[in-house]
């Protein structure tokens, strides 16, 4: 009787560690020794036109030559089309725009970071980036997909200092993680890549192969790295709160509009001040870069608080 | 945890109720609930009346959408169509039918002329498919006489000795060549001879000696356009004309110098893109952004030098 029960008890206690094993395997609780966080910052908002207008000229002009972006383009030879046409539209308003490939195309030119899984791979285009940061202090991911609106971007972190940690987009959640969705674009400032590029020594906490015995998604595995450091996913919204980051194209916000909103569909559509796009095919963002720096009704100015000049050598803005 | 309201460089009050898009707006003509337009009725103001060629089935489909839009940017706007409804929209003694198109324009000017001449100074004609930015027709007219015997729109070649304006893309007679319009058809000068409204209308223009004008802006750059902005915008390598742009009297540049940035009109738009380039036309821009193009510290394009 007494074997009996002891195979019982090796039986339950191999099974309790198997259960244990998995568990800890399965999931894991980044941040629990860190104290849950007050999130009532969890919403970044762009300065209101009343704001801006009690800042001095002067103030105002250093904030414009401080932010600065740099633009990290994530591309592969296989969306050749939509690398062309990141090239050749958006990205030109950026301060520095670098291209980053999986693979090197004869076509055009990127850092061939040599790299398939795509977790490795931002991870170093995102520590080239910092290496190579050239006293910029902001920091925009994005797709071949996505469209960006890089004078947006720079008011909804006009206020902001970068020497504080700000990683902002637009904000999912997955179980208890919130982090910025990939695909409309992820925003860091500079202290948040610091410390991101300093975790990623860090095997335990930011493994470069990732964890788990399923593989997470590159936006979520980047909210886990930085959630380490302390800097948690903000959602990036204008000043009646609507988000500025938006993981679909311009088209199907507006269908969705017509639909919930079919007496005010524009008003309830995007924002005035959107910063992103994505899934628009590489012809719609062409005919948006007409409809964003060119298409407007003559007469209507804004008197905006700061000066964006258009780039060199462009002729499609 | 860091505080991080407390590092900001501007500690902000709690942001308040103005919203920034109103203040921004302001310089707009906001959308007042007026029933027939929101532009501005001061005696500086180039008055147009815009009449739509529509029908009962397409009210709910496509026009009601055009009312929620830029309709209510005309000074006057009427609904043209075969039967009278509280939409509201006017019944024309004719049917419905491609073929009847030239019937119809013919009765709405007839109509136009008779109960609404005195209301406007320009009488513009456009689809129900059809995007049309009234301050950038404004600012194209401001130029131009409204009491001279002129129009405007997408000239094309064929046909009509003159040429005549595209029906798709919208076209704007001056008061003046509205009177020569009707008159030709009370003296029997014009008459319905083909269904080819735009063409047929450009037969009696001529005959009235009501002159095409340029509605090009200062570059040379189309405002007028019979397709939706994909057909002109997309970078295309050099090539012969394609076939919608065969009948272009100016020559056409395919790629960014096709479109003005003070577009009037894009045409075969269904309503998904009334709203798209509502938004991208009067609420998406980017912030701060100095215009490449500033029409009123350019020089004025000398157009007698251009290609005919």
């Amino acid at each position: 009787m007494f074997s009996e029960g002891g195979s019982f008890m090796k039986g339950m206690v191999m099974g309790g560690l198997f259960c244990l094993l998995l568990s800890l395997l399965g999931s894991f609780h980044p941040g629990t020794e860190s104290k849950t966080e007050d999130h009532h910052h969890h919403h970044v908002k762009a300065p209101s036109k009343d704001e801006l207008t009690r800042l001095s000229d002067s103030r105002m002009q250093e904030w414009s030559n401080q932010v600065r972006v740099s633009c990290i383009i994530m591309v592969q030879p296989k969306v050749l089309v939509y690398w062309a046409t990141a090239l050749d539209t958006w990205s030109k308003h950026c301060d520095k725009a670098v291209f980053y490939t999986s693979e090197s195309s004869k076509a055009l030119e990127a850092i061939d970071l040599n790299e398939k899984d795509d977790w490795a791979r931002l991870r170093k285009a995102l520590t080239h980036a910092y290496e190579n940061a050239g006293g910029l202090q902001w920091f925009f991911v994005a797709q071949a997909t996505t469209f960006a609106i890089i004078e947006n971007l720079k008011y909804l972190v006009l206020a902001k200092d970068p020497s504080e940690p700000f990683y902002l987009g637009n904000i999912m959640k997955s179980g208890e993680l919130e982090y910025v969705a990939y695909d409309s674009g992820i925003v860091l400032s500079y202290e948040a890549l610091k410390r991101l590029v300093h975790v990623f020594q860090d095997e335990d906490k930011c493994p470069e192969r990732g964890r788990a015995l399923w593989k997470m998604s590159e936006d979520k595995q980047l909210a886990v790295c930085l959630k380490y450091t302390g800097v948690f996913a903000e959602n990036g919204e204008d000043a009646h709160g609507k988000g500025l980051f938006n993981s679909k194209g311009v088209n199907s916000l507006i269908s969705e509009s017509m639909k919930n909103n079919p007496n005010s569909v524009v008003e309830g559509c995007c924002s005035d001040m959107a910063v992103t796009f994505n899934g628009m095919s590489p012809n719609e963002m062409q005919v948006m870069m007409f409809g964003v720096y060119r298409l407007r009704p003559y007469g209507h100015d804004f008197h905006d608080s700061l000066v964006f000049n258009p780039p060199e050598n462009s002729d499609n803005d | 945890r860091l505080a991080r309201s407390s590092l900001l460089l501007i500690p902000f009050p709690p942001l308040s109720v103005i919203s920034a898009t109103q203040t921004e707006n302001a310089w707009f003509t906001l959308k007042h609930k007026e029933e027939n337009s929101s532009a501005d009725n001061s005696p500086h103001t180039t008055r147009i009346l815009c009449w739509i060629m529509t029908g009962p089935n397409n009210l709910e489909s496509r026009t009601k959408h055009i009312k929620e839009t830029w309709a209510k940017r005309c000074n006057k706007v009427l609904y043209m169509s075969s039967v009278k409804t509280d939409f509201p929209t006017v019944e024309l003694n004719v049917s419905e039918g491609r073929d009847n198109l030239y019937w119809k324009t013919i009765r709405a000017f007839q109509y136009v002329h008779q109960h609404h001449l005195d209301q406007a100074d320009w009488f513009l004609k456009a689809d129900d498919d059809t995007f049309v930015v009234m301050e950038n027709l404004r600012y194209i007219l401001s130029k131009y006489d409204p009491e001279k015997p002129l129009y405007l729109g997408r000239r094309f070649t064929p046909f009509i000795r003159q040429g005549y304006m595209s029906g798709g893309a919208g076209y704007v007679l001056s008061k003046e060549a509205l009177r020569r319009f009707v008159t030709g058809f009370n003296t029997g000068q014009c008459t319905h001879f083909s269904t080819l409204e735009d063409m047929a209308l450009g037969k009696c223009m001529e005959t009235m000696e009501v002159k095409p004008a340029d509605s090009r802006d200062v570059k040379g750059r189309q405002t007028f356009h019979p397709y939706p902005p994909d057909h002109y915008l997309v970078r295309q390598p050099p090539r012969p004309r394609p076939w919608y742009l065969i009948y272009d009297h100016y020559t056409p540049v395919e790629g960014p110098g096709c479109c003005s940035d003070f577009v009037v009109s894009f045409h075969y738009i269904y309503p998904v893109q009334q709203y798209v380039l509502e938004y991208l036309t009067y609420h998406l821009r980017p912030y701060g952004y100095k215009y490449r193009f500033n029409p009123d510290s350019e020089e004025e394009f000398n157009t007698t030098t251009m290609s005919t």
